[in-house]
């Protein structure tokens, strides 16, 4: 094999970074998996992912989970630049600005189910905000807001449990 | 056992979504409220009131006079001189867009919004 001029350095923190972007991906995956009566409405599993990589390894690490989940993501789903593309985007930027104001939440009130929540509605906030401006330029989008705010909230709730149980079990340090 | 991941705050966070959500519900679901009410005579622009203060309309046409009754933000012809009623039987309109033609009397009642959703008139 001819040796690559450019040689990348791989270390310890790129390598955890690709392994938890991989679980993400696989989560994604099973999310659109899921059959679920309106388009936009999903349990946003990989986020379970962000959560803990926040908990564990920063924001930092978390962002990078996040950004490279939606684009390998829709790689695999066939998305990637399409709508769907730019409504995950969206998401995941607003969830990600939300985490980062949350982690400083005092951690003896707030646990990982309200860094959750506060991300499911920042998630959905962008999605709405971007769809009003790009999609659908007509102010009844906002009408569809109320059923989006009663999925962030149960999944909001349910992957914020999902995340404490997980890291009981699986990272009991800390 | 799910319940000892929640702290207090978390607790607090998800009443005030979930209270956040509920309050949503019926502010957005009603959308689209008319805020006026145009009515026309012969084509021509008669009166248009607000659709929030309640108030009996008397409009003279050709047949004679067809009464229209607005309150709380709806409103219905009561009494029109034409054959066949229809613009009675109609009932209560309200949202942007909804219209009562008495056409042998020649008026017409629409419900008009900040914008309107379409012309319902012309579709």
């Amino acid at each position: 094999m001819i040796p690559s001029i450019t040689e990348l350095k791989v270390d310890a923190d790129d390598l955890r970074v690709a392994r938890l972007a991989a679980a993400a991906v696989g989560l994604s995956l099973a999310d659109a998996a899921i059959p679920l009566p309106l388009p936009g409405v999903k349990p946003g599993l990989a986020n379970i992912v962000a959560l803990l990589v926040l908990a564990r390894y920063g924001w930092m690490s978390a962002a990078w989970v996040s950004g490279l989940r939606v684009v390998a993501g829709s790689l695999l789903l066939g998305q990637f630049l399409a709508p769907g593309f730019f409504l995950s985007l969206a998401g995941a930027i607003f969830s990600l600005a939300a985490l980062a104001l949350a982690q400083y939440l005092p951690a003896r009130w707030f646990g990982m189910v309200s860094w959750s929540l506060l991300a499911s509605f920042a998630h959905i906030a962008g999605q709405v905000m971007l769809a009003r401006l790009w999609l659908v330029p007509h102010d009844g989008v906002f009408r569809l807001t109320p059923v989006f705010a009663l999925a962030a909230l149960v999944f909001g709730v349910l992957n914020g449990l999902i995340a404490c149980r997980l890291q009981r079990d699986f990272m009991p340090e800390k | 056992m799910w319940r000892s991941f929640l702290r207090p705050g978390d607790c607090a966070l998800i009443f005030l979504a979930l209270l956040g959500t509920a309050l949503s519900f019926p502010l957005l679901w009603q959308g689209g409220t008319g805020e006026k009410l145009v009515i026309r005579q012969e084509g021509a622009l008669f009166l248009e009131v607000d659709l929030q203060t309640p108030r009996e309309i008397r409009v003279p046409g050709p047949l004679g006079e067809t009464r229209i009754v607005v309150e709380k933000g709806r409103a219905r012809v009561v009494a029109d001189p034409g054959p066949r009623q229809y613009c009675v039987r109609q009932g209560w309109i309200s949202r942007a867009g909804e219209i009562a033609i008495c056409a042998p009397n020649r008026v017409s009642l629409v419900i008009a919004g900040k914008n309107a959703p379409y012309d319902s008139l012309h579709y």
